[in-house]
């Protein structure tokens, strides 16, 4: 049964997945050399990547008819490994990404991916485009106003074309027309060959020349830990848009564990690491990209093209490779995210704030990430560390009543909203309404009654619920005796 | 007269009078039939998937969407079905009218998305124009 859906998934959709490929490959050329200039390295190691990267997880990905390939996000993680260690110490962190993510689908975590914030999530997607954009301007401000002009022309054929054909991708209607403009009329610009050459040969298989010992490990670790949380957030993220535009399910857990395959696989190419993409794969689909060919086809037919046409490409202007990118991240922007950002809950727009200006400030995704998470277990904590006391005198007694959950974040205010001194001979503590989570609770309540206790009253605990008192019960003797 | 009424259904408050006056019609003619056509925006699935992050199922929030219609349609005892269909709303909506010989389109004048139907021109416009079949555009 699984054999039939798996050649279902390859051939179900030739035809359709054929085209979509080859548009996909087209768009992927401008991308896999932008992102490989963002990352400091040449634009060979993106074009690599992203052909090794697609023609692997169409084998052993989860969800058919997305497409994986070198992305701005892993790119932005990888600048100072780059910058510090080089090209080798990369592909060595790519393949130890590769390891992480295998395990992650191996030990099936992948739906706990649903309890990241949204908050968090949107943050990413927010924080992503805004270091894409800010990634594209060292190629035209402070140029001449010629560069300004190549990519306002290139970001008004992007834009415009699309209402005379949608059969071609217009970013590379845009890329044809403005470099060619650009070449006829000889404007000296930067362009692609000024960043790195293009050699026009398939990737080769080699072991990373690093020295096998722990002094590397430390280095390529924290690279590898980002990558490896980074890329499978933005998969995992758009394996769900393209079910949501497919409708129909994937395999999360394979998908993580085919990433990480892939890495490993791109790694040995001499790829950087890479991970889904939320604009390709939704070109992807709206091509009639379906199945697996899809991806298969997008990663070929790109080496192809580089080989056949890597003496073109070196020709793209910068500025025209600028233009793309900033559609790029115009498109990848959660604009609707601004719109309700005053209906939102205050904690959950400053937790996305907080993500975003985490992310530029440190231009590490995974780091924006840890910290929207963090923030947002605060604000939860905060929330529902409200405890109520309210008290009142019954005869010769003073009841308080304590309404709220009962933990380690909740219980460092609990004893000073008792009065020690009162002139009474009996109190109660009721916690009827409350909830004990914790020892710290225990122990704060141990304190309260120990406290009346040195000031002469007798104070006793009353209405503990089934679950709270079970938890007092266990904890008591191991906490006993102080 | 009319047995296969298609309702085009976003969830708005135009196509909710849309869907009143489907089944209205629909309850003139036992054999009249509804079929509720629902179009998820492959153009608005980034930002679906983002809203609904810690939600579990995308789907049954679509589903419960449509249960306002199909609450009405239960109570007036008029047949209906639920297409669900991917794409962009205008193309896709024409489109399954006319392969399933449609007798009578139903469609709010506006959708949910105000700000495009005023760039764009509008889905219903788009609709209107290109559907073989009679359509009905309700205010």
């Amino acid at each position: 049964m699984n054999e039939v859906n798996y050649k279902q998934s390859w051939f179900g959709n030739i035809r359709g997945d054929i085209l979509a490929g080859i548009v996909v490959a087209l768009a992927l050329i401008p991308e896999a050399i932008a992102f490989s200039i963002i990352a400091g390295l040449d634009p060979m190691v993106g074009l690599y990547a992203s052909f090794v990267m697609a023609v692997v997880i169409a084998f052993v990905g989860g969800r058919p008819g997305m497409i994986s390939a070198a992305t701005g996000a892993m790119a932005l993680v990888i600048v100072t490994l780059v910058a510090d260690h080089g090209l080798q110490y990369l592909l060595a962190a790519t393949i130890l990404t590769g390891i992480f993510q295998i395990l992650f689908g191996v030990f099936k975590l992948a739906r706990y991916m649903k309890f990241i914030p949204r908050s968090v999530m949107v943050g990413f997607v927010n924080a992503l485009a805004i270091l894409i954009f800010m990634s594209q301007l060292e190629y035209f401000i402070g140029h001449r106003p010629m560069i300004y002009a190549l990519v306002a022309l290139t970001l008004l054929v992007i834009y415009i074309f699309p209402y005379i054909s949608k059969a071609v991708p217009s970013t590379l209607v845009a890329i044809i027309i403005v470099t060619a403009l650009a070449v006829v009329m000889n404007i000296q610009a930067w362009t692609v060959g000024d960043m790195g050459t293009i050699p026009r040969t398939l990737p080769e298989f080699l072991i990373p020349a690093v020295p096998f010992n722990l002094e590397t490990l430390m280095i390529i670790l924290p690279y590898s830990v980002a990558l490896a949380v980074v890329g499978l957030i933005e998969s995992l993220l758009t394996a769900s848009i393209v079910d949501d535009m497919t409708n129909s399910d994937s395999e999360k857990n394979v998908e993580s564990r085919g990433q990480g395959i892939a890495n490993i696989a791109v790694g040995l190419f001499g790829g950087m690491a890479s991970c889904a993409m939320i604009g390709q794969s939704v070109i992807n689909v709206k091509s009639g990209g379906r199945g697996r060919l899809s991806a298969f086809v997008a990663g070929a037919f790109l080496m192809f093209l580089i080989v056949v046409l890597g003496d073109i490409v070196v020709l793209i202007p910068m500025a025209v490779l600028a233009g793309v990118m900033i559609m790029v991240s115009v498109s990848t922007f959660d604009w609707n995210s601004l719109r309700t950002l005053h209906l939102v809950p205050k904690t959950d727009a400053t937790v996305m704030l907080v993500t975003v200006i985490t992310v530029v400030v440190t231009h590490n995704l995974a780091i924006g990430v840890f910290a929207g998470i963090l923030l947002s277990g605060i604000f939860f904590a905060a929330k529902i560390s409200d405890v109520k006391v309210d008290s009142k005198i019954e005869g010769s007694k003073k009841v308080y009543k304590i309404k709220g959950q009962l933990f380690f974040a909740s219980v460092t205010d609990l004893l000073k909203k008792f009065e020690y001194q009162d002139d009474v001979k009996e109190v109660e503590i009721n916690l009827a309404r409350a909830h004990i989570w914790d020892d710290s609770a225990v122990v704060a309540i141990d304190k309260i009654v120990h406290k009346f206790k040195e000031n002469g009253i007798e104070a006793h605990v009353t209405g503990l619920n089934e679950e709270s008192s079970e938890l007092v019960e266990k904890l008591a003797n191991r906490l006993g005796g102080h | 007269m009319y047995k296969k009424i298609l309702l085009a259904y976003d969830g708005s408050e135009h196509s909710k009078r849309a869907a009143e006056n489907a089944i209205k019609i629909a309850k003139c003619n036992s054999e009249s039939k509804v079929e509720i056509v629902y179009v998820v925006d492959s153009n608005k699935a980034k930002h679906d998937v983002l809203n609904n992050w810690n939600t579990m199922s995308l789907e049954e929030k679509r589903k419960e969407l449509l249960t306002g219609v199909t609450k009405i349609a239960t109570d007036e005892g008029v047949e209906y079905t639920i297409q669900i269909l991917q794409g962009e709303a205008g193309p896709s909506i024409i489109k399954y009218a006319n392969d399933n010989d449609v007798d009578l389109l139903i469609i709010g004048s506006r959708g949910l998305d105000g700000i495009q139907g005023f760039v764009l021109g509008s889905v219903s416009h788009k609709v209107a124009k290109r559907a073989n079949c009679p359509v009905m555009i309700v205010k």
